[in-house]
Order: C-alpha cells, then structure tokens, then sequence
C-alpha cells in the first residue's frame, strides 16, 4: 500500500459484491464534527472528574455510566469523522477507534481504589482492515484468503504498515486463542462472525452469482469489525497471539474450530445462560448489579434478535420488490410493443425503462439495509453473547471458590474424625491437605473477586463503547442520509424524465 | 363526495348535465357493500330531477348482463361489470393479526390494527369507485345511456332482488357463458371478410394477453411495496418497544432509537404506504380496467363473428334451399336478417372499438402523467421528511 490507508480507501478497494460506494458525504461529517468540537474536554487533566473510556476510578464503577458518554464521543466522533460515509460495501468505516495503551486490570476491587486515572495520551492508533477476499484453490477444499492491513504507530509492531493473507479458519483460530485465555478472566472476548456450511459451499463451488457475492462481502465486513473490536481493546492487544495474528507471514492451520460453528456458537452461550440464570440465585445480595445487569442484556438481546428478524424480512422484501419490478418493466416493455398508438407505445417502452432502472435502486438499498442494519445488529447480537459469556465465567470462579469451600470443609471433617479415631500418621496428612485447601479457598476467593471487577469494568466499556454508539447513534443517520443523499433524488430524476414522456401521448 | 383523484380510471365521463351519476357514499357491512347511488337529470324520461337509491353489487351485476343479452346493444361495447368487492386480503391479514396478537407489543398491534383499518379502506373507496366509472360509462354512452333497465336500475327506489332472482336470467347467462368459451374457438376459425376487423381482432387478442401479464406483475410489484410498507411499520413499533426499555445504562440507545423510531414511523410508513396506494390506482387498477375492457371488446367481436357464423351458415341454407326448392322464401328472408344484423354490428363495432381506442389512449395517458406526478411529489416529499430527520438525528 502506497497510500495512507484511511478507512475510506481501504474500501474501495473491496470487491463490489453490492451497490455502490458513496462518495462522503458532507453533511454528516459537518454535523458531527461541530457536535464533537462542543463536547471536547481537555484530556490532560487527571483529576477524578476526567472519566476516559476504558479505564474507571472506583467511583466510576458506582456512577451512571452516561456521564462518561460525552467525553467519550470527541474521540470516537472524531474517528468518525474522518473515516465515516454511508457505503454499501463496508459499513465498518464506522466502528473503527484508536486502541490505547492501559493499564491491566487490577487484582482486586480495593485495588481500584488507588488506581490512577493515568490515562496515557492516545497518540498511539492501531487500524486494521480486512480486503479483497479471494478465492484459492477449487473445489471442496477452496478457501477464500483476506488481506489483512494494519496501520500503526505502536512500537511493538515491527513495522508502521503491513499486510498479511488470512482465511476463516485463522481468525476463528484467533478467538479460540484469546477466549481460553482471558475469557476466563472475565474479559468480554470479541466473538468473530459464525460458520456457514451453505454459504461457503457456495462459494467453494464457484457460483458465480449475487448471492454468494453477498455473503462473501457479509463476512468481510464481519471479519473486519471483529478485528477493529479486537485490536481495540487494551488488553488484548498486549496479547503476543494478536500480534502474530497481524504480523506473522505464515500461520499454522487452525484446526479444532468445530466448536465455533454457528450452531455451536449458540450452544455455547445458551449453555452459559442456563448456568447463570441457576446460579444467580444462589448468590447473595451484593451482587445484584450483576443480575440486574444480567437480565438487562438478556432483554437486550431478545429485543434485538427480534429487530434483526425484522430488517432480514426487509431486505427479502426488498429483493422481491426488486425482482416484481424487472418483471414488470418487462410485461411494460411487452404491453408496449402490442400497443399500435406510436406515441402510447414509446411511452409505455420508457416506463419500462424507468422501472427498470427503480428496480436497480431497489437492489442497492436492499444492499444498503443489509450491511448498514442487518449486519450490526447481528453483530450487537454476537457480542451481547459475549457479555453474558464473561458473566458464566464470573460464575464459574464463584462455584470453584464455592467448591474449594466445600473441600475445606470435608478436610477439616475428616481431621476431626482422624482425631477422634487417633491415626496420627494420617493426621498429619489431613493438616496438610487443610492447609493446601486453606490457600485454594483464598485463591479462589480473591480470584471471583478479580474475575467480579473485570466484568464489571467490561460490561461499563461495553455500554459506553463505540459500538453501541455507532450503531445506535450513526448507523440510523447514516442511513438516513442514504436515501436522502442517492436514492430520493434518482428517483426523482428518473420521474421528472418520464413525465414528458407520458404528456406527449395523444 | 369521493377525492377526485380517485377517480382516476376512465376520462370524459360525467360531464354530460343530462344525466349526472355518482355514488357518494356507501356502506359497508361485513362484507357486503351497499352502495348509494345519486342521480341528477335534466331528461324527462325520469320521474324527478334528483333522487338516491340503495344498491347491491349483485345489482350492478344483474344491470350488466341484461345488457350483455339484449340484442339490439350486441354491437357495442358494453361496460365491463365491476369486480366484486375483494376483502380478502385484510381479512386474511386480520387474521394473521389475530394469531400474532400473543407475539406482538400492545404497540405493534395497535399499529398493525391501524393499518389493517387503512387497507380496509383503502380496498372499500376502490370498489366504490369501481361501480361509479361502470354507471358513469353507460351514462355517457349515446345508446346504453336510454336502456329501459338502465332507468330503472337508478331509479327503482324498491329493492331489485326480486328481478335479480329471475330464475330465467340467470339460466340464460350461464347458458350465454358456456357458449360463449364455444365462441371463442369459432371465431379464430371464422375468415375474416374485412380489414379494420382482422386487423382489430389481431391487435385486442395480442395486447389482451399482455395488458393481462402486464396487470399480474403491476399486482405483484404493488403487493411487495406494501410487505415494506408493513416491515417498516413493525420495525418501528418494535424500535419503540426497545427505547422504552427501564435500562437507564442504555439510554443513549434509547434516545436514539427513539428518533430512528420516529423516523421510520413519519417518513417511510407515510411515504412508503403512500406509494403503494398511490402506485396501486394509478397504475394496477388502469390496467386492470383496461384488460376488462378489452375482454368487453373481445366480446364484440365474438358477437359479430357469430352473426358471420350466422349469415355464412344462412347463405348455406339458402343455397340448400334453392337446390330442393322448398322454403326459399323464408331461406331468403333468414339470410336477409342475418345480413343485416351482421352489417348493423359491423358498423356500429367499428365505431365502438375507434372510439374505444381513442379512449383507450387518453386514460392511459392522464394515469401515466399523474403517477409520474405523484412519483415526484413523494419523492420530495420524502426528501424533506428526512431533512427533518436528519437535523433532529444529528441535533442530539
């Protein structure tokens, strides 16, 4: 890459397997930079009331999350800014965000207490974009290969830009990775895109048609949003399996991904819902944050399957419309050749046209609602699953805890007996194990209450995080602006055309 | 009174003072409509200037078969009978609505209800308007306008379900149906004797197979714009449902959903349904109208066929006669009446089907000009909505 890869550009580059790109518009930008500029805060100041993204005082964790909103839009909005358009092609422009160095969590809650809001100067972005996917091999054993790009100014990398080919499997590979290891710790472990048998098959078997186009272009957004998730958040990027992920030239093959299959995906946070929602009974009052915080996301997520349901009947039904309106500008062009009044015939031959060039736009939008809606909502969906995956987690250190106080329990019962039996040589074998589950009980214990403040943290970033702006917040007028900016006035254009058409029939 | 712009099918008619009809208001109960029909005339032939009737469709029905089957109007083009009133498709979504009732928000299925009630509407001004263009068709035409039924169809303030029930008519008009696919065989065979009728026959049966694909992909294209229409509505009621989420962690979300909402509820609800509708009369029922039509001419010239049928065969039986020297006279006679019926509807046919053409014509051409019309005007319209939207989005 010899250019500066902006977001922008990286698209272009992309395959075209829906609609157009749209040039940026300006209007969007205009509106959101003056709504940043208002709500920029000096961000050198580190004094309680500085509440930056990522990192919280202890007092933060107490307080509404929202207050940390409007200082965490200046950056996020600012990215926006330069990088956000309503393209049909890529509709991750949006979500990218500069990754920042932090701190790692701390053990323990207390030790909130004297953490420092140190945020350190976010100088240091990390952008990555994931191109031109492309077909190896034939037949079953065909893949499809992605550039991955990474631009940066982070001295662990070994150079400031780089690009590496990746397939499926590695970025799945890449989850499995990171899920065993900071999963249980209570992160929020960004979820890649699921399996998908029929897609690929097509795909692999080479139809050459819009749909597989389609999902090939789904994926490659979905690849890249996850990526930008990843590299995004402070603590995995410090993990050496990212950086050989971005940087390695060649990996080796990811073979046990049969877990991560769409269906198996599901399996796995059902199974994690299911554990919860017995177990937060049985936790005390303390944790009601946690509940509370549960059955939010759960709502959440039941809501938002719901609206990814409807936006999917849409696209379908924009695709009918699509395709009744070829065939009606067909059946137009046909009722216009049958018709023997000269200027009624060429008239009718032009609806036909018009029509024809509606239904194209129709295909476009259809496009748009599928990447700009469709496809982060699934993606909001994925990653509310993650959460309430970090919240199994929580709960898997507390039962451990729990069961090593059981233990403990047994032991010193088994001393007493030994005791009062007086078998002196296992006596001493039974102290010793009390004292092995002695520090296991405080192991664990302070362990679930890590394992507590890193959800907790997580959850708070999560809310606050780009992600749920962007969609929310972007996406809408985004796609707004689509139709304001390209579809209405084609439509319009393509109208006023006929119209003297239509007026000339006598 | 009905917004002019539904009457958007046929052109040129009520502006004959003489004779003024219009249906200005109607009923609907369950599913049978009753339809007030309004006469205003000047003519003498009519007990008084202005008066009011209840009718049935079954009514408009009976009008136009006894049309159909008199003899003397077997030359013209007579209206084609408006289609039955069609709720099908509401109640089918009402009960769909029904089913869901469990699965939706309250909001959702107000909303639904809401729109169920619109296309209810919507289906009900269609059928008025539809039975109003068949009066105003007869009352414009110089021969149909003075048929005796006619009169009493507007004017009879009893109930016609006494004549409708003549047992007799009905008999006739399946008989006259059966025939009539027998004809329809006949006439392809039939060597046509004249140029404007050969060329008439190949151009109707032509284009009637068209405007009919035409009309069933017009349908399905309207049909698709509603699915949206409705997807809209429930993504809408669903974003609500969303935003009104206790959660206050989310309320940055709900805030903007709440205007995304909006958004999708003021603009592309109103906008999107709109189009359907306004796409829907333009366009579909224009050429609905026009496929019946042209079955209604088809129909003439089945007629007329037959009565060549009729005269080839009579000149047969003369010829037979003239060989056996038995009942020549009357063998002439024959074959002069079925001359003269067939010269009586060749002539009057090739009026009809010229001014049916011309007729043809300038419908197409006044609903072709107002969708394209409408087509912008919702377009801008759309644009400016979402201006709205837009600075409200971006305000927050």
């Amino acid at each position: 890459m010899s250019k500066k890869t902006t977001e922008n550009e990286g698209k272009s580059g992309t395959a075209k397997a829906a609609g157009p790109t749209f040039s940026k518009p300006t209007e969007p930008a205009d509106i959101f930079t003056e709504e940043a500029a208002a709500t920029t805060v000096p961000r050198t100041s580190n004094t309680v009331n500085s509440k930056a993204n990522g990192v919280h005082s202890e007092e933060d964790l107490f307080t509404e999350a929202t207050v940390e909103l409007s200082l965490d839009s200046p950056r996020s909005s600012r990215k926006n800014e330069e990088t956000s358009k309503p393209s049909a092609s890529s509709s991750s422009s949006s979500l990218s965000a500069p990754a920042r160095q932090a701190k790692p969590p701390p053990a323990a809650l207390e030790e909130l207490e004297d953490e420092e809001e140190a945020e350190l100067e976010d100088k240091f972005d990390v952008l990555v974009s994931v191109k031109d996917p492309e077909k190896v091999g034939d037949g079953m054993n065909a893949y499809m290969a992605y550039k991955v790009s990474t631009e940066t100014t982070l001295p662990m990398f070994r150079n400031k830009l780089f690009t590496v080919r990746r397939r499926f499997s590695d970025f799945l590979g890449l989850y499995e990775k990171l899920s065993e290891k900071h999963g249980p710790n209570g992160l929020i472990v960004p979820p890649p895109p699921e399996k998908s048998i029929l897609g690929m098959t097509k795909v692999k078997v080479g139809k050459e048609d819009s749909s597989s186009a389609d999902f090939v272009e789904r994926r490659r957004g979905a690849l890249e949003r996850y990526l930008q998730r990843v590299v995004n958040h402070p603590l995995l990027l410090q993990d050496p399996d990212v950086r050989e992920f971005l940087e390695k030239d060649e990996l080796p093959r990811a073979v046990s991904t049969q877990t991560l299959s769409g269906a198996g995906f599901l399996k796995m946070i059902n199974k994690a819902t299911d554990a919860v929602s017995k177990m937060t009974i049985k936790m005390n009052e303390s944790d009601a944050w946690f509940e509370e915080k549960l059955q939010e996301v759960e709502s959440a997520d039941q809501h938002f399957r719901k609206l990814h349901a409807l936006v999917e009947s849409l696209v379908v039904h924009r695709k009918e419309l699509s395709l009744n309106t070829a065939n009606f500008a067909k059946s137009a062009a046909m009722l216009g050749s049958a018709e023997d009044n000269t200027a009624l015939s060429r008239a009718l031959s032009q609806l036909a046209e018009v029509e024809d060039k509606i239904e194209q736009l129709h295909q476009d939008q259809a496009a748009y609602d599928t990447f700009s809606f469709a496809e982060l909502i699934a993606d909001y969906i994925r990653l509310l699953g993650a959460v309430r995956g970090s919240f199994d987690h929580r709960i898997k250190a507390w039962q451990r805890w729990q069961d090593a106080q059981a233990m403990l329990q047994k032991k010193r019962e088994t001393e007493a007996k030994l005791l009062w039996a007086n078998k002196p040589d296992k006596l001493q074998q039974a102290k010793d194990e009390i004292v092995e589950w002695e520090a296991r009980v405080t192991q664990f214990e302070r362990d679930f209450e890590r394992v507590s403040a890193t959800v907790r943290k997580e959850v708070l970033r999560f809310e606050v995080r780009c992600e749920t702006l962007k969609i929310f917040k972007y996406q809408p007028a985004q796609y707004v602006f689509s139709i304001f900016v390209y579809f209405s006035p084609q439509l319009i254009k393509y109208w006023e055309a006929f119209l003297p058409e239509a007026k000339a029939i006598a | 009174m009905l917004p002019e712009k539904l009457r958007s099918v046929s052109v040129d008619l009520n502006n004959d003072a003489s004779l003024l009809i219009d249906i200005p208001d109607a009923l609907c109960e369950r599913d049978k409509v009753k339809f007030t029909v309004h006469t205003k005339t000047t003519l003498s032939s009519f007990q008084k200037p202005e008066f009011s009737v209840p009718r049935q469709h079954e009514d408009f029905i009976w009008l136009h078969d006894t049309l159909v089957e008199t003899e003397d109007y077997a030359g013209l083009i007579i209206p084609p009978a408006p289609p039955k009133p069609d709720f099908e498709s509401p109640r089918e979504k009402m009960h769909k609505l029904g089913e869901g009732e469990a699965t939706m928000t309250k909001e959702e299925y107000t909303k639904m209800k809401q729109e169920l009630e619109a296309e209810y509407l919507a289906v009900f001004k269609k059928t008025v308007q539809v039975h109003e263009v068949f009066l105003q068709r007869l009352s414009s035409h110089p021969v149909l306008s003075k048929d005796r039924n006619f009169q009493i169809f507007l004017e009879y303030d009893q109930d016609l379900s006494v004549r409708r029930k003549n047992a007799k008519e009905m008999f006739g008009g399946f008989f006259k149906n059966m025939v009539k696919s027998a004809d329809e065989v006949l006439i392809a065979g039939v060597k046509e004797v004249d140029d404007f009728f050969e060329q008439e026959k190949t151009f109707l049966l032509d284009y009637f197979s068209k405007i009919k694909e035409a009309t069933a992909k017009a349908e399905k294209m309207t049909r698709s714009h509603k699915n949206i229409a409705d997807d809209y509505i429930r993504l809408s009621a669903t974003l609500n449902s969303l935003s009104a989420e206790e959660s206050t962690n989310y309320y940055i979300i709900k805030f903007c959903l709440k205007l995304f909402q909006n958004f999708l509820r003021v603009c592309l609800k109103k906008v999107e349904g709109r189009v359907a509708s306004d796409e829907e009369l333009k366009l579909t029922e224009l050429l609905r109208y026009y496929m019946r039509d042209i079955q209604a001419a088809k129909d003439l010239l089945y007629r007329r066929a037959r009565a060549l049928a009729d005269y080839e065969n009579s000149n047969k039986a003369l010829d037979k006669a003239r060989l056996k020297g038995k009942d020549v006279s009357q063998a002439e006679e024959h074959q002069k009446r079925c001359l003269q019926k067939f010269d009586t509807l060749s002539e009057s046919g090739k009026k009809e089907l010229t001014n049916f053409k011309a007729r043809r014509v300038v419908a197409f051409r006044k609903n072709l000009v107002e969708m394209a019309e409408l087509e912008v005007k919702h377009a801008k319209n759309n644009m400016t909505l979402l201006q709205g939207c837009i600075e409200l989005l971006s305000g927050n």
